[in-house]
C-alpha cells in the first residue's frame, strides 16, 4: 500500500466563545485590560474544543465522507484541511495539492461579466491562467450560459449564477478535492448533474473528502465515511455502517423541542425559535401518531420586528432522511398574522397522508428571496407513525414503498377508441 | 498542476517565514486580483477612467487658488506653483490611496479569506499594484503641464523616478500591511484612517516646500525622516524640475526607512494572518 495522501495526527482546534471573538474595537480591548468588569468578562470566556484529537488517514483515490450533526466539527476540520485556519495542536501531513470547495462562486464579483468571473474564480480556486483558458469552453458549456458570457453576473438569475459557479469548481483538477455541502444549491436537475460530475472526479482516481447531510449523496459518492461527534471521531468505517450510525444517532429526538437557554435559541437578532412540537389530535405533544389522524406541527418563536418578507416553516424528512416536503406559513394567501414578541403558529398536516415510519421536522426561517435566517439541515423533533388509515381491505396487507401513502381517487371511464395502429 | 506537493499543516510557529516558492506559484492569482481591482474601479461610471485625471487635476486647481493665490505659499524656488504642487500631489495621492485601499483590502476580501487558502500577502500587494494605473494616468497630465509651463524634466529625475515610486510603493504597502491586519481585529482603523490621512497631508510637504520645515526641528525630524513619502516628494521635485539641489542624504534615509518599515509590516502581517479567517 502506498503512503497515505492525508495523514491527520491528533488534530485539535480550540475556539474562545464570547468576548473577543467577532467584532472587536480598541475600546473593548482597553476596557478588558484596565477595568474589573472587563477582566471578569475575560475570565468568563469559555474555551471550546471544536476538534479534539482527531486522527485518520486517507489513501490516494479514496472518496471519504465526513458526517456528523451540526456543530460536530466537520466544518472546522475542512477549514484546517484547506489551510484556512490553523490547528491548535496536532498536525496533518498532506501529500498532494488540495482544492477546497467550501462554497461555490467564492470571489465572484457582481460587476464583472461571466467570462471575467470564470478567470477570477478559477484563479482564486488555484488554477493558473493557462489551465483556465484550456478549460474555458468546457466550463461555459457545463454552465449553459454561452449567451450571457459577456453580461455582468449581477444580472444573472440565481440559477445561472450557481451553475456558472459550480461549473468553474467542477473543472478543478487537484489531487485532493475537499467539498462542503456545495451540492445543496440549484434545482434538483442541476444537483443531479453536480453529483454526477463529483462521481466522475471520485472515479477518476482523485482523492475526495466530502461533507454532507445528504445521506443518499454520501452513499453514492463515497466508499468510506468518518463520523464526527462533539469534535471527535466516533466511527471510521465503510459508508453503510457509518450512515446507519448517523441516522441511528437521530433516533432519540423528542416530539417536543424547547430551547430554554436564550443563548442557544436558533435564529438571529430578528427571530428566535423557542419551541417546535409535534401534536396529536388532542394537541398534546406525542411522538407516536396514527396516520388516520391529522398531525400538527407547532412552532413558537419571538420576533423583534415583523418583516413583510418573513417566512417561517419546516422541512419534513422521511424515513430515509430525505425531504418529503417543505411548508411555509406564507404558502397560503391568508397567512396567519405575526406580531412583535411571542408568536405561536400551528400547521396541520391532513390525515391519511403518511406511510408508516419515522419522520423528522427541520425548522426553517428566512426573509423571502433575501436571506436565510435559519437553514440548518438538522432535524429537531421527530415522530413515528403507525399506518392505519383507509378502509380498503387491500391496504393493510403489506408495506408501501415511499414516505407517503395517500388514498387517491380512482374512477372508471368509457374506453376511448384508438385511432390507427400502434404508435 | 501535476507536481506532487508535500506539506504539513501544523500550529503556527513563533517566527513566521515567507514561503517564496509558494508566492511564485500563486503569481497568476496575484495578477488576476490586481486586474480585478483595476477592472471594477470604474465599472458603471459615466466618466470612467476620466476620474483618474479629474481628481488630481481639480485638486491641483483648487489648492493652487487657496494655498498659492490666497495664502501666499510658493514653491520656494523658480518653479511655477501649480507644477510644483502637482508633482507632490501625484505622489501623495498614490501614497494615500494605496494606504487606504490596502488597509481595507483584507476586510473587503473577507469572504474569500474565509473560504479559500492562498498566501494572504497577495491581497494587499495586488491592491497596491492596481493603484499604479491611476498614478500613471495622472502622470500624463504632469507631462502636459511641463510642456505648458516650459519646465522640462531633467534626465536625472527620469532615472530616479522608478526608485522614487518604489520607495512610495514600499512605504505605503508596509503601513498598509500593518493597518490591514489591525483592521481585521479592530474596526477602529476604518474610521481613524481617513482622519489620519487628512492630517498626514499637512504634515508632509505636499502643498509647501520642505524648506519651510527647517525652522521646526521636531516637525522636520518627524515628517522628513520618519515618513519616507516626504523625502520622495522633495527629491522628486528637485530631480525632475531641476530648480534646487537634490538632497541625497534625505533620499538615502527615505530608502532605508521604507525598507525597515516593509520588513516590519511584513512580519506583523505574517504573524497575524493565520487567524484572519477566525476573526474577520
Amino acid at each position: 500500500m502506498s503512503k497515505p495522501i492525508i495523514e491527520a495526527v491528533a488534530v485539535s482546534k480550540q475556539y474562545r466563545l464570547g468576548g473577543t471573538w467577532g467584532y472587536l474595537s480598541l475600546r473593548d480591548e482597553l476596557a478588558k485590560r484596565f477595568t474589573r468588569a472587563g477582566r471578569l468578562a475575560e475570565e468568563q470566556q469559555t474555551l471550546f474544543w471544536a476538534l479534539r484529537d482527531v486522527g485518520f488517514t486517507v489513501q490516494p483515490g479514496e472518496a471519504v465522507a465526513i458526517v456528523g450533526r451540526n456543530g460536530a466539527g466537520k466544518s472546522t476540520l475542512l477549514k484546517i484541511l484547506s489551510q484556512i485556519t490553523p490547528p491548535t495542536s496536532g498536525h496533518i501531513h498532506m501529500r498532494g495539492r488540495v482544492a477546497s470547495l467550501l462554497e461555490v462562486g467564492t470571489g465572484f464579483h457582481p460587476e464583472l461579466t461571466g467570462r471575467e468571473n470564470i478567470y477570477l474564480n478559477g484563479a482564486i480556486l488555484g488554477m493558473t491562467r493557462r489551465e483556465i483558458a484550456e478549460k474555458f469552453d468546457a466550463i461555459v458549456e457545463f454552465a449553459e450560459i454561452t449567451r450571457f458570457l459577456d453580461t455582468p453576473v449581477k444580472r444573472y438569475s440565481s440559477g445561472m449564477y450557481v451553475r456558472l459557479a459550480f461549473a468553474v469548481a467542477a473543472h478543478l483538477e487537484p489531487e485532493i478535492l475537499v467539498v462542503d455541502e456545495v451540492l445543496a444549491v440549484g434545482d434538483a436537475a442541476f444537483q443531479r448533474k453536480c453529483l454526477g460530475k463529483m462521481g466522475d472526479v471520485a472515479k477518476g482516481g482523485r482523492t475526495v473528502l466530502f461533507v454532507s447531510h445528504n445521506m443518499a449523496a454520501v452513499k453514492t459518492l463515497c466508499q468510506r465515511a468518518i463520523h464526527l461527534s462533539h469534535g471527535q471521531v466516533t466511527l471510521d468505517a465503510d459508508v453503510e455502517t457509518v450512515v446507519l450510525e448517523y441516522l441511528g444517532g437521530l433516533e432519540g429526538l423528542p416530539a417536543e423541542k424547547v430551547w430554554m437557554d436564550p443563548r442557544i435559541r436558533p435564529g438571529d437578532d430578528m427571530f428566535r425559535l423557542l419551541a417546535v412540537r409535534v401534536l396529536d389530535r388532542e394537541n398534546r405533544p406525542s411522538s407516536s401518531l396514527l396516520t388516520s389522524q391529522p398531525i400538527t406541527v407547532e412552532m413558537e418563536f419571538e420576533l423583534t420586528l415583523v418583516h413583510t418578507a418573513f417566512c417561517v416553516g419546516f422541512d419534513l424528512l422521511g424515513p430515509d432522511g430525505n425531504e418529503v416536503f417543505r411548508s411555509w406559513q406564507t404558502d397560503i394567501v391568508d397567512a396567519p398574522p405575526l406580531q412583535v414578541g411571542h408568536n405561536r403558529l400551528r400547521c396541520t398536516i391532513p390525515a391519511e397522508m403518511f406511510n408508516a415510519g419515522t419522520y423528522r421536522i427541520v425548522p426553517k426561517a428566512s426573509l423571502h428571496c433575501m436571506k436565510w435566517i435559519l437553514n440548518s439541515p438538522d432535524p429537531v423533533t421527530q415522530f413515528e407513525t403507525t399506518f392505519d388509515h383507509g378502509e380498503s381491505y387491500f391496504l393493510h396487507g403489506g408495506d408501501r414503498p415511499g414516505p407517503l401513502a395517500p388514498i387517491l381517487r380512482w374512477e372508471a371511464l368509457e374506453p376511448v377508441a384508438r385511432e390507427g395502429g400502434a404508435r | 498542476m501535476n507536481i506532487t506537493t508535500e506539506y504539513i499543516i501544523a500550529p503556527p510557529t513563533r517566527w513566521p517565514s515567507i514561503n517564496w516558492a509558494e508566492l511564485l506559484r500563486y503569481r497568476d492569482l496575484f495578477f488576476v486580483l490586481a486586474w480585478r481591482d483595476i477592472a471594477i474601479r470604474y465599472k458603471q461610471t459615466a466618466l470612467g477612467v476620466l476620474w483618474a485625471i479629474f481628481q488630481p487635476l481639480v485638486t491641483m486647481v483648487i489648492f493652487t487658488v487657496i494655498f498659492n493665490r490666497m495664502a501666499g505659499i510658493t514653491s520656494g524656488d523658480s518653479t511655477p506653483y501649480p507644477i510644483f504642487l502637482y508633482v507632490g500631489l501625484l505622489l501623495w495621492q498614490y501614497y494615500s490611496n494605496t494606504l487606504n485601499n490596502t488597509s481595507n483590502s483584507m476586510l473587503q476580501n473577507a469572504a474569500i479569506i474565509q473560504k479559500v487558502y492562498f498566501p494572504r500577502l497577495i491581497i494587499p500587494t495586488a491592491s497596491a499594484v492596481a493603484g499604479l494605473i491611476d498614478f500613471a494616468i495622472g502622470g500624463v497630465i504632469l507631462f502636459g503641464m511641463m510642456i505648458f509651463y516650459h519646465c522640462y524634466p531633467q534626465w536625472l529625475g527620469i532615472v530616479l523616478l522608478p526608485l522614487l515610486v518604489g520607495i512610495t510603493f514600499l512605504s505605503a504597502l508596509s503601513l498598509g500591511f500593518t493597518l490591514a491586519s489591525l483592521n481585521i481585529k479592530y474596526r477602529d482603523v476604518r474610521y481613524a484612517l481617513p482622519f489620519f490621512i487628512q492630517i498626514l497631508m499637512y504634515l508632509i510637504p505636499v502643498i509647501y516646500p520642505a524648506k519651510l520645515l527647517e525652522k521646526y526641528l521636531l516637525a522636520k525630524w518627524l515628517a522628513l525622516w520618519l515618513l519616507p513619502i516626504s523625502g520622495v516628494i522633495t527629491v522628486a521635485r528637485s530631480s525632475l524640475l531641476g530648480n534646487s539641489p537634490i538632497d541625497w542624504p534625505l533620499l538615502g534615509i527615505s530608502l532605508l526607512m521604507s525598507i525597515v518599515y516593509f520588513f516590519g509590516g511584513l512580519y506583523y502581517f505574517r504573524k497575524t494572518e493565520r487567524y484572519f479567517a477566525d476573526i474577520a
